[in-house]
C-alpha cells in the first residue's frame, strides 16, 4: 500500500457524536481508501460501533461530514445509504430470524430488484425472471462462503457461527461498494476464526472493495489488514500500518493502562 | 407436496408453488369442483361458504399486515365497514355499477388504511394495537354520525347485476365471491414471496437490519396497511351486496378480534394458515350455534345468557389452547406433515 497514491472511498471529516453527557465520538477523521482492508480497534466503549452507525445512518453526528461519492451521508436515512452501496454486518447478529438463510440473502437483494407490489402479486414473466436472476447472484455468494448445506434452514435455528456467516453473506449479497464488518469473529473458536479470516480475504480478492473491520482479536487484525485506526474514548489516537500500531506508545497505554 | 426423491433441477422450479403435473391436476379439479358446487350443495352450505370466503379475504389482508409485516391491527372490521359503505353509497346514491364500486371500495379502504397505519411509523407492538382500536371506534362513530351513511339505520345496497342477470341469491353471489377470493389468494400468495413480501418480513423480524438492507420502512409499512385494508374493503363490499344491508352492527370490535384469533389459530405468516384459521373459527361458531340450545335445555338453571356466552367462551378457550400448545398455529402442523411426507419412508 503506497501512502501517496490512493483514492478515498469514504472520507470522514471530523465527526462528533454525543448522547446526553457522553461524548461518543470526538472529532474523528478517517479515510477509507479503495483497495484496502482497514481495521478499527480500541478498548470496549471506544466508539467503534457508533462510528459504523454514523456511516450507515443510524446516528447523525452533530458535527463533521462523511463524504462518499461526493455526497454527504450524515443527514441521509439508512435505507438511502444502503442503496448507495454501503453494506454492514452487526456485532450481535441481526438476522431476519423467521426466514430461511436463502430468503435472508434474497431480502438483501432488495435494492437490486425493481419490480413493485403489483407485479409481485402476478409473479409472472419479468418478475419471475428478475427473481431467478437475483437467485443466481446469491448462489455465487453461497458458494463463496460455503453455506450450501444451510440454504433452506430457518436462520433462527442455526448455530452461532453459521448465523455470523449468514450475516456476512447478507451484507455481501447487496453487491456493496464498501463493506463494514462489525466484529465478524467475536465469540468464535480458533478454527472458525481462521475460516472467517479466509472468507474476508477471499471477498477482498474477488470484489476488490474496501473492507472496514472492527475486531478485537489482534492476531487476525495484524495478519489480514493493511491499515489500522485506533479509537479510545471517542477519539482517534493512532492510525497507520500494523507494524507502527504495535509499537505506538498511546495505543499501548490505552490498552494496558499507565505504568 | 412432493414425494421423496423428487428434486428441483432449476431455480425456477425451486421457487415454483406448483411443481408437478399432479399438482396442476389437483388444483384445476379443485377449482372446477368449487365452481360446480352450487349445483349440488345445499343452501345452508353455500351461504356458509360465502361467509367463509369473505372471511378469508379479510384474513388474507390481516395476514399481510400483521402476520408478515408484524404490525398488529385491530382495525380490520372498521376497514371492512369502510369498504361496505363505500360500495353501498356509490351504488345507491351515485348509481355506480357494482363492478366499478368493488375495486373503488377496496381503494377507499386502502387510502383510509394509510391514514390508520400512519401511527405505525412511530409506535410498535401493543401501542400500535391500541392505536388501531382507536381507529376502529373513530370509523364506527363517523359512520353513525354521517348523513350519507344512513347513520344507525344503515344502507341497503342492491345485488350486483351483469347484462340483466341479477346476482340476487346466495348461489349466484357464490360465483362472484369465489372468483374474487381465488384471485385475491393468488395475489397474496405471490406478493409475500416477492421482493415486497420479503421487505415486509424484514420489517417484522428486524426493522433495523431491514433498513440497512435498503428497505424504506415508512413506505413498506404504509404499503402493508394499504394492501391489508384494500383486502378488507373488497371483502366489505362483497359482504354488503351479498346480504344487501349494511349497518354498523355488523362491524364490531369483536369481529376484528375474531380475525386476529383466526390468524393465531391458523398460523401467523402463512397464507394457508388463513384458510385453516377461518375454517376452524367458523366451524367452531357453527358447532356452538347447534349445541347451545341443547345445553340450555339440558341445564335449564343456567338460563339463556350462559348459552349465548358459549360462543365467546369457546373462542377464548380455543385461543388459549393454541397459544399454549401450538403457538405457530395449524399451518405449522401442515408444514410438519408436508416435510414428513417429503421424507417418507425415511426418518430424515
Amino acid at each position: 500500500m503506497s501512502q501517496d497514491k490512493h483514492n478515498a472511498a469514504i472520507n470522514i471529516e471530523g465527526i462528533s457524536l454525543r448522547f446526553g453527557g457522553v461524548q461518543a465520538l470526538n472529532d474523528v477523521s478517517l479515510e477509507i481508501r479503495e483497495g484496502e482492508i482497514l481495521s478499527i480497534i480500541g478498548p470496549n466503549g471506544a466508539g467503534k460501533t457508533s462510528f459504523f452507525n454514523c456511516i450507515n445512518g443510524f446516528y447523525h453526528p452533530y458535527k463533521g461530514e462523511i463524504l462518499y461519492q461526493g455526497k454527504d451521508l450524515t443527514r441521509l436515512k439508512p435505507h438511502k445509504i444502503a442503496s448507495l452501496g454501503i453494506a454492514r454486518t452487526f456485532q450481535n447478529i441481526e438476522l431476519f430470524s423467521g426466514l430461511s438463510a436463502l430468503d435472508n440473502l434474497m431480502a438483501a437483494r432488495h435494492i437490486h430488484m425493481k419490480r413493485g407490489a403489483l407485479s409481485g402479486c402476478l409473479f409472472f414473466g419479468p418478475t419471475r425472471k428478475e427473481e431467478i436472476a437475483n437467485r443466481e447472484r446469491i448462489e455465487e455468494i453461497i458458494d463463496l462462503l460455503e453455506m450450501e448445506s444451510i440454504r433452506k434452514k430457518v436462520v433462527g435455528s442455526l448455530p452461532y457461527g453459521e448465523r455470523k456467516k449468514v450475516d456476512m453473506a447478507r451484507a455481501l449479497c447487496m453487491d456493496p461498494k464498501v463493506l463494514l464488518l462489525d466484529e465478524p469473529m467475536a465469540g468464535m473458536n480458533v478454527e472458525e476464526k481462521e475460516d472467517m479470516a479466509r472468507f474476508v480475504l477471499d471477498i477482498f480478492e474477488l470484489k476488490k472493495i474496501p473492507i472496514v473491520l472492527i475486531e478485537h482479536d489482534m492476531d487476525v487484525v495484524m495478519d489480514i489488514t493493511h491499515r489500522i485506526a485506533v479509537l479510545d474514548f471517542g477519539t482517534k489516537i493512532a492510525e497507520g500500518l500494523p507494524g507502527e500500531i504495535k509499537n505506538n506508545e498511546r495505543v499501548l497505554k490505552a490498552y494496558l493502562g499507565e505504568e | 407436496m412432493r414425494p421423496c426423491g423428487v428434486f428441483d433441477k432449476s431455480y425456477g422450479l425451486d421457487i415454483a408453488i406448483i411443481r408437478t403435473w399432479q399438482h396442476w391436476v389437483i388444483l384445476i379439479s379443485a377449482l372446477i369442483l368449487l365452481f360446480l358446487f352450487p349445483l349440488f350443495g345445499s343452501y345452508y352450505i353455500i351461504s356458509f361458504m360465502n361467509y367463509l370466503a369473505i372471511s378469508v379475504i379479510v384474513g388474507l389482508g390481516l395476514q399481510i399486515v400483521s402476520g408478515y409485516c408484524g404490525q398488529i391491527s385491530f382495525g380490520q372490521a372498521a376497514f371492512m365497514a369502510i369498504g361496505a359503505y363505500t360500495s353501498a353509497v356509490l351504488t345507491i346514491k351515485f348509481g355506480v355499477s357494482f363492478w366499478i364500486a368493488l375495486p373503488l371500495s377496496g381503494i377507499m379502504a386502502g387510502l383510509v388504511g394509510i391514514i390508520g397505519g400512519a401511527p405505525s411509523l412511530r409506535i410498535k407492538g401493543m401501542y400500535l394495537a391500541m392505536a388501531t382500536i382507536a381507529i376502529h371506534f373513530v370509523v364506527i362513530w363517523l359512520i353513525l354520525h354521517m348523513e350519507i351513511t344512513g347513520s344507525f339505520k344503515g344502507l341497503f345496497p342492491p345485488p350486483p347485476s351483469l347484462g340483466g342477470f341479477e346476482f340476487d341469491t346466495d348461489e349466484r353471489m357464490f360465483y362472484i365471491i369465489m372468483t374474487v377470493m381465488v384471485i385475491m389468494t393468488y395475489a397474496a400468495r405471490n406478493l409475500v414471496r416477492s421482493k415486497v413480501g420479503r421487505a415486509f418480513v424484514a420489517i417484522r423480524d428486524n426493522d433495523l437490519a431491514g433498513e440497512v438492507m435498503g428497505v424504506n420502512l415508512y413506505y413498506y409499512k404504509l404499503l402493508a396497511f394499504f394492501v391489508s385494508c384494500f383486502y378488507a374493503g373488497i371483502a366489505g363490499s362483497l359482504w354488503g351486496h351479498l346480504i344487501t344491508v349494511v349497518n354498523s352492527e355488523q362491524f364490531t370490535l369483536m369481529h376484528a378480534l375474531e380475525y386476529i384469533g383466526m390468524l393465531i389459530i391458523g398460523g401467523m405468516g402463512s397464507i394457508p394458515g388463513v384458510f385453516f384459521g377461518v375454517l376452524f373459527i367458523r366451524i367452531l361458531n357453527e358447532l356452538v350455534m347447534f349445541t347451545s340450545p341443547l345445553l340450555a335445555k339440558a341445564v335449564p338453571w343456567l338460563g339463556s345468557s350462559p348459552a349465548a356466552a358459549l360462543g365467546l367462551v369457546a373462542f377464548g378457550l380455543a385461543l388459549i389452547i393454541f397459544l399454549i400448545f401450538e403457538p405457530r398455529g395449524l399451518a405449522h402442523r401442515w408444514e410438519i406433515f408436508k416435510a414428513s411426507y417429503r421424507l417418507y419412508p425415511f426418518a430424515y
